[in-house]
């Protein structure tokens, strides 16, 4: 899971969370093909410009691949998302990892289990995407734990109940899949490719969460208003996850014009709101937005913005668990060091041996 | 221990309780690799305890399921052998668990597959196959931190040494089981010999055999383990989930 809270909708009616995203992310997977299918230009002419056909590839919606010349700033822009993209996978994995030791079925903790799983193999698979662009993994993962690159800030609220695991589904999961159905079109090869795998089970979370809190909604009245409880406290935090308004984001122009992102923030969270809708009202729950109405002009829902000064004071290192989730990841780090440093020293006295059968 | 259900209940047990700890690790491994590698082999276990409980609850006919077996019982009614119990510890300790634990279960498994109940057989033909993979992985990471730096080599017999003991409880003698346990320690041995030597780690010796699992008589760790495994389905009592 992943937001937009550093710096394609589904049809309202539609009771099944995901399904529309899904047909989406499909969508973009046979665009893909269809693209690589087509001829596509093997290199610059002798006499272009490097700039030039780079501009064409992107123009003509080609993928950039990994030998292809890039500008260093679309490099660098690439790797510092992709990188937030994976550490968010990685962190993400701590407030939900936190209720399967007490998850209240065997069968709800084996998926939750499963599901924490797949966010590291997420995790995985967009490091080795950044990689395609020459850094790697240890070198991410050492500015991660310095503080020099970012996670998604939704992580830094606490999951307070088993109806928070719900919550963070529905809605997290959901905004996230939102954000980055789009990324399924994204310029970059490697990235468009991992996006369209992730995509796909993250609509399989999304319905996950959708269904324990439909479960919750339906059960006993302290269920029932635990499932209320968590809406209410990760609704505006999920609407901070699109990230600043339009006006104020930083990256959103130039991101546009590299075709790495296709919609604006503003127009994101509107897809998710206009999506959520319909879905609280299938689990009887309510969106805690008194000014939440339909707008027949606008055709799409009026709602309340999340307070923009939490998410700055989140993003800036303050809210309630950053300190818990980077202390929890450096000690991971720290703890496993002695591990990794006998792996190595075991494979290398491996490859020595190798090396004396051979002479 | 008398009967099948008795003993389906016990590897039931055995299988939730190793689950239960390995999740522990999740945003703990090493390595993100490991990460998933243990979360995989708990999932396996998590696997295998809800197809035995649930047949446990069939065989004892009293209208318990899966979760009631695993969310209402109290400890001294769990069956489970010690060693599944115990904390997870470092990592070295946490992989002479895992190891020791798939070197018993691959044998036993194994003999299930083959036994005249048709239930367990099949679960038992389902779960060996896992097993064998928790054994492989089990069998590398003990080799690894064994023939590793000098520290994982300490690390590795110190645990070796701390869970040994445990080990002879999984084998207490039950002619009258599906699989007698006792006849399973041969393949066990010839297992744990062949990996402890090759990373140069020593076997321990020594008599204590610590024991009581089996009879409901378990360590001062189990009932932290059900507390915190236990408590949510417990304060909503008959709410569906």
């Amino acid at each position: 899971m992943y937001g937009n809270d550093f710096s394609a909708p589904t049809d309202a009616s539609d009771d099944i969370p995901g399904g529309g995203l899904l047909g989406e992310v499909e969508a973009a997977e046979a665009e893909l093909r269809a693209a690589a299918a087509r001829e596509r230009r093997g290199g610059p002419a002798p006499d272009e410009d490097l700039a030039a056909y780079f501009a064409d590839v992107v123009g003509s919606e080609q993928k950039i691949e990994p030998r292809d010349w890039m500008p260093d700033a679309y490099r660098r822009t690439l790797i510092r998302q992709i990188a937030q993209h994976a550490h968010s996978e990685i962190i993400g994995m701590q407030p939900e990892g936190n209720w399967i030791s007490r998850a209240p079925s065997l069968k709800r903790k084996a998926i939750l289990l499963a599901k924490v799983q797949d966010e590291a193999g997420h995790g995985l698979y967009l490091y080795a995407a950044a990689e395609t662009l020459g850094i790697s993994r240890d070198e991410l993962v050492q500015l991660l734990l310095d503080g020099r690159q970012k996670y998604s800030s939704i992580f830094n609220y606490p999951t307070l109940s088993w109806a928070d695991v719900g919550a963070i589904g529905w809605l997290v999961d959901g905004a996230a899949i939102v954000n980055q159905v789009p990324l399924c079109r994204c310029s970059y090869g490697p990235y468009a490719r991992a996006m369209i795998r992730v995509c796909k089970e993250e609509s399989f979370h999304q319905r996950q969460g959708y269904e324990i809190l439909h479960t919750l909604a339906h059960g006993t009245p302290a269920q029932r208003a635990m499932a209320q409880d968590a809406v209410d406290r990760w609704w505006y935090p999920s609407l901070a996850m699109f990230g600043p308004p339009d006006g104020d984001s930083t990256h959103s122009a130039q991101s546009m014009a590299w075709k790495i992102k296709r919609f604006s923030n503003d127009d994101l969270r509107q897809r998710f709101v206009d999506m959520c809708v319909g879905q609280a009202e299938v689990l009887g729950l309510r969106i805690p937005d008194d000014d939440l109405r339909w707008n027949e002009e606008r055709q799409a829902y009026d709602y309340s913005q999340p307070d923009y000064d939490e998410l700055m004071r989140v993003i800036s290192g303050n809210g309630p668990c950053n300190r818990e989730r980077m202390a929890h990841r450096r000690a991971a780090h720290a703890d496993g060091a002695w591990v990794r440093e006998a792996a190595a020293a075991y494979a290398a006295k491996r490859a020595e041996n190798r090396e004396k059968v051979a002479a | 221990m008398n009967g099948p259900f008795d003993f389906t209940l016990g590897l039931g047990d055995d299988a939730l309780i190793a689950a239960q700890r390995l999740a522990e690790w999740t945003t703990r491994a090493p390595e993100m690799e490991e990460d998933i590698a243990l979360a995989n082999i708990a999932l396996d276990q998590l696997g295998a305890a809800r197809l035995l409980l649930s047949y446990a609850g069939e065989l004892e006919a009293a209208g318990r399921d899966e979760d009631a077996l695993a969310y209402l019982r109290d400890d001294r009614e769990f069956r489970n052998a010690l060693l599944v119990e115990l904390p997870n510890g470092d990592f070295a300790v946490t992989v002479a668990k895992l190891f020791f634990l798939a070197a018993y279960q691959v044998p036993l498994y194994t003999a299930l597959a083959g036994c005249a109940d048709e239930r367990l057989a099949a679960i038992g033909a389902k779960a060996r196959k896992e097993s064998a993979y928790h054994l492989d992985h089990g069998a590398l990471w003990v080799k690894r931190l064994g023939d590793g730096t000098e520290e994982s080599h300490r690390r590795m017999q110190s645990a070796v040494d701390e869970v040994w003991p445990y080990t002879h409880e999984l084998f207490g003698a039950d002619p009258a089981a599906p699989v007698d346990p006792s006849t399973l320690r041969p393949a066990f041995d010839e297992t744990v010999g062949a990996v402890l030597a090759e990373a140069t780690l020593t076997r321990p010796e020594g008599a204590w055999a610590p024991a009581g699992g089996r009879d409901g008589v378990h360590t001062e760790h189990l009932s932290y383990l059900l507390a915190e495994m236990q408590v949510l389905h417990r304060a909503h009592p008959g709410a569906r989930w």
